[in-house]
């Protein structure tokens, strides 16, 4: 077990035990939904796109379309370059999309395949015609998480389409993964500002929408291709992100490369947080902060102070991606709950110090803080430190079976309740969902 | 609509999802779109089956590992699952197939609610992956000590060499009282999760099968196969057949342990309900130890009482038959009346199905049940013999997908062959109707002009919605949220949308419930407002 004081061990075990991350594929899934008319095919197995799509669509409980290479065994052993290009070949003629987004997999990784080459290839033979935007993000699973998989994509989309043509007053913002329902509040937020916003991936639409009048074989919505390009020509980016490395980072990158001024900042969950969302917007856009989120700010800290009794010391046990346990860590500290174990699968080697910023001292030396670990490990350091509430995605629910208290289900995947792609955590009107259950649960 | 209109209809259904297609694609699909027409003998077309996808046409499929990993070991609780490969394969395929599972004991080994993974990473891809697995087995058995553990390669591990049988059986060495075997179902092959079945089938018989020779306590012991417990299916037919007095030596594999794999073929009889996932398994128990196998269904009131007396003629035995007719009676007036109440509201309503390598079929008995038809049904992994029948198994083609996946060769064992039945008594229950040891497959039960498809995507599933405006539409996960778009309820028999069981006799009411209140809900009726509907209100101000 690391504590705040020994230095990182290597794992207990070797194997992993219920993992608390999802593979790199689906990050890049997700990202691809963010855009518009967009497709993201899958260069490997149909069994990535097959398990991915089932697993985002018991979360979104939306039409989710991955396409596939189908590796065969013989394609698995002499190249998927001919399988590529039949699949971008029917993409485009099933869906004429704007973009396809290619990435890869475990498969195609460990064979070793150039996809760069195969499209180039593939541009080169359809060179009359006009072709959607291709675009390659390198995806393994044996290399990172979900995560890594997502913000790879977000870079990869950001090189692949930013360019610079003076200077706009529009904003981008790489929210990380936030559910639809954040989506749409961050959209709101930013139109109460008066500021035009552009999201990286937005799909507030495409992965929660109604029921539609005619079929839509690509889900409406999303930001698009067109204006993605001017992202190199805005005024700031804003990355939800504090534990992503600069050489990964979206925002980073527009500003090496077109001096776009970059902000990061955590995951705007509760007040401190939102605070400084709202504060960075107010500066860029020179308004003040509007009204009416001064009103539900003081309203929030008002359920802050109803709750407060129920919540207050109360031991918590916090898992999921590093960003997300880095913001819920401190919402939790904000309303008076100790977070005693912060645990993550993701291993970008930043939690721990992001918690000793993030946290008050006290909390911070004695929390369990361990990144790439499995859920065995979380009930390891569970057992030790005995949280009575647990935070975290659906698949915490065995745990919290096993150290019977209850789970306040937050972020992806949340499959196992209805409407967990219209959880809000983000932001200051409504009562962040964990502070209301918490307190309800307690 | 009459027969020869529903002909004309389908074969223009057919016509308007072939025009989308370049010509060689066209050609492909029109092999696997057909029209019913069912002669003389059962004989019906001939529908190209379990043939590669696509590349870029969006499938149902999964893969090998999903098939072998997900759908047939699954299922089992004491058997430890160790998955080797990177993380996504042991996520996706932890506890999402909601097989059920009831230790009898609190203390009894239950490991389903784990996801056992090694987790590579580039380290291993490069340098191999031998020794972490072995590791993982070490900390395995360190923290279970469990009587068997499997071993699932994924895409990776054939391709940077990895021998996860070399490991198994270096394993087994170091750990003798525990059974660890592997299978080499990389996600890559064969074409869909069809082969991960035969591999898993495969593997169990050789390894698992057979180990200890313990019948247990009964007159009629028999083995259920293709049985996963979505639901607590398993658990319903359990209720019946411990009605019945009759004893399940093994379940393959819904709720199942080690202990009844070992021992299943002390049993008398196989009955087979999803015959595409496990009926290499009957095969080969029948050729090894002459156990018979038939078809069952117990999806369906009807057909469950029809499986029960098929079980009480195969074993001819007058008080078997007495106790399986009153627990028929027994059970059926619960069902009538919630089938009397419900029919009249669902009679005449049209469902389709697209799902499995069974389902399709099963479940159209229940929608019968009902007054419901089923006007075009297709499966997302079958071969050709679980739509035609078994008969036309010596004429399917094998491509090399197929040939890639092992077909073992089996002789009668020596010990235990034993033939369950003598010549006379098979040719009393060949005269009395019972095919032993076959599958009249789908189609031969579906109606003439029915449109049966294989492998259904996308673009062909919204020409059926167009054109037929189908009352339900059956699949899985991944088509519901595309089928409700057009506001058309969508069930799914994969999962079965959290609900269940829906097999046997409580399953079926179970099933015309939920039906009755998919069909018959208001939402989809809401989805247009009334300005959409009467654009042009006519009201005033009170004022005006």
């Amino acid at each position: 077990m690391r504590t705040l004081e020994a230095k990182p061990e290597k794992p207990a075990f070797a194997a992993t035990q219920n993992p608390c991350k999802l593979c790199a594929p689906l990050g890049a899934s997700l990202v691809f939904r963010g855009v518009e008319n967009t497709v993201g095919l899958l260069h490997g197995s149909q069994g990535c796109s097959t398990y991915i799509r089932r697993y985002m669509i018991s979360h979104f409980k939306e039409p989710v379309d991955i396409a596939s290479s189908n590796f065969s065994e013989e394609t698995a052993v002499f190249g998927g370059g001919e399988n590529l290009k039949t699949a971008l070949e029917n993409v485009i003629a099933q869906y004429h999309p704007q973009m396809i987004g290619v990435a890869s997999t475990c498969l195609s990784e460990t064979i070793g395949e150039d996809v760069e080459k195969i499209l180039r290839e593939f541009r080169a033979a359809h060179s009359t015609g006009t072709l959607p935007e291709l675009l390659n993000v390198s995806t393994p699973s044996y290399k990172g998480t979900h995560m890594d998989g997502f913000h790879a994509t977000v870079l990869a989309i950001t090189k692949h389409l930013a360019r610079r043509s003076g200077r706009q007053k529009t904003i981008s913002i790489f929210p990380g993964l936030i559910s639809p329902e954040d989506m749409r509040y961050l959209k709101q937020v930013t139109r109460d500002f008066d500021v035009a916003a552009v999201m990286l991936p937005d799909y507030s639409e495409t992965l929660d929408g109604g029921a539609w009048d005619t079929y839509h074989l690509i889900s409406p919505g999303g930001t698009p291709v067109a204006v993605l390009r001017e992202m190199g020509s805005h005024a700031a980016s804003l990355e939800f992100a504090t534990t992503l490395a600069p050489e990964k980072s979206a925002g980073a990158y527009l500003e090496q490369q077109f001096e776009v001024p970059h902000m990061r900042m955590d995951l705007p969950i509760g007040v401190t947080a939102s605070d400084r969302l709202f504060e960075t917007l107010s500066l860029i856009t020179g308004q003040a902060v509007p009204g009416v989120y001064q009103t539900a700010r003081g309203r929030l800290l008002d359920a802050y102070a109803d709750a407060h009794k129920h919540v207050f010391g109360v031991p918590v046990a916090i898992y999921g991606e590093e960003d997300w346990v880095i913001a819920l860590a401190g919402f939790a500290a904000e309303i008076g709950m100790v977070a005693v174990v912060c645990a993550s699968g993701g291993h970008s080697g930043q939690l721990r110090s992001r918690l000793l910023e993030r946290l008050p001292k006290t909390i911070a030396k004695t929390a369990e803080i361990l990144e790439d670990v499995d859920f065995s490990e979380i009930e390891e350091a569970a057992r030790k430190r005995q949280p009575e509430l647990l935070v975290g995605n659906s698949k915490g629910y065995a745990l919290a079976r096993k150290l019977d208290i209850p789970l306040v289900r937050v972020g992806f995947p949340v499959h196992d309740r209805i409407g967990g792609q219209r959880l809000l955590h983000l932001g200051v009107t409504r009562v962040p969902s964990v502070c209301l259950t918490s307190g309800s649960m307690l | 609509m009459s027969p020869y209109d529903e002909k004309i209809k389908a074969e223009e259904v057919k016509a308007e999802m072939l025009k989308a297609y370049p010509t060689k694609v066209a050609r492909k699909r029109a092999r696997q779109i057909i029209l019913n027409e069912v002669q003389a003998g059962d004989v019906v077309p001939e529908i190209k089956a379990n043939t590669r996808t696509i590349p870029g046409i969006i499938t149902m499929r999964g893969c090998s590992y999903a098939g072998c990993k997900g759908v047939v070991l699954g299922p089992t609780r004491d058997i430890v699952h160790i998955t080797h490969g990177p993380i996504g394969c042991s996520f996706y395929s932890w506890l999402t197939r909601r097989n059920q599972t009831r230790p009898e004991k609190a203390t009894d080994a239950n490991y389903m609610p784990y996801a056992l993974s090694t987790d590579m990473q580039e380290e291993q891809i490069i340098f191999g992956g031998e020794k972490k697995l072995k590791q993982a087995i070490d900390e395995a058995v360190a923290l279970f000590n469990p009587k068997a553990i499997g071993i699932y390669a994924t895409c990776p591990v054939g391709l940077i060499g990895d021998d996860v049988h070399a490991v198994a059986r270096e394993m087994e060495e170091k750990y003798p009282h525990i059974n660890i075997f592997g299978f080499s179902c990389e996600g890559y092959k064969g074409v869909s999760q069809s082969a991960g079945h035969h591999i898993a089938n495969n593997k169990v018989f050789t390894d698992v099968v057979g180990l200890t020779h313990n019948r247990k306590p009964g007159k009629f012991v028999v083995n259920l196969l293709g049985e996963y417990n979505i639901g607590g299916d398993a658990f319903e037919i359990d209720r019946i057949f411990e009605k019945c007095g009759i004893t399940v030596q093994a379940t393959f594999s819904g709720n199942s342990v080690y202990e009844e794999f070992i021992s299943a073929h002390m049993a008398d009889l196989n009955m087979v309900m999803c015959h595409r996932s496990i009926n290499y398994m009957a095969d080969m128990m029948e050729k090894k130890y002459g156990i018979p196998w038939f078809k069952v269904n117990f999806i369906g009131a009807e057909s469950t009482a029809k499986s029960l007396r098929k079980l009480a003629d195969y074993y001819g035995d007058k008080e078997l038959t007495a106790r399986i007719e009153t627990v028929i009676a027994e059970e059926m007036p619960a069902v009538k009346i919630v089938q009397d109440e419900i029919k009249p509201r669902c009679e005449g309503k049209i469902a389709m199905m697209f799902v499995g390598g069974s389902r399709a079929h099963h479940y159209q008995d229940l929608f019968n049940e009902i007054g419901m038809k089923t006007v075009s049904a297709g499966y997302e992994f079958a071969h050709r013999d679980d739509y035609e029948g078994r008969k036309v198994l010596p004429s399917i083609e094998v491509d090399a997908d197929t040939r890639n996946i092992e077909e073992l060769t089996v002789q009668p064992d020596p010990q235990s062959y034993k033939a369950r039945l003598d010549e006379t008594r098979k040719t009393t229950l060949a005269a009395k109707g019972m095919a032993l040891n076959d599958y009249e497959g789908m189609m031969a039960q579906m109606d003439n002009g029915s449109l049966v498809i294989d492998d259904l995507n996308h673009h062909e599933a919204e020409v059926l919605i167009e054109k037929y405006h189908p009352d339900i539409f059956c699949a899985g996960v991944k088509e519901k949220y595309v089928v409700q778009k057009y506001g058309i309820p969508m069930k799914q028999l994969h999962s079965y949308d959290y609900g269940g069981p829906y097999a046997g006799f409580k399953g079926a009411v179970n099933f015309y419930k939920e039906i009755d209140r998919m069909i018959n809900t208001k939402i989809w009726g809401m989805i247009k407002a009334p300005w959409d509907i009467h654009p042009q209100v006519v009201a005033k101000y009170g004022w005006e």
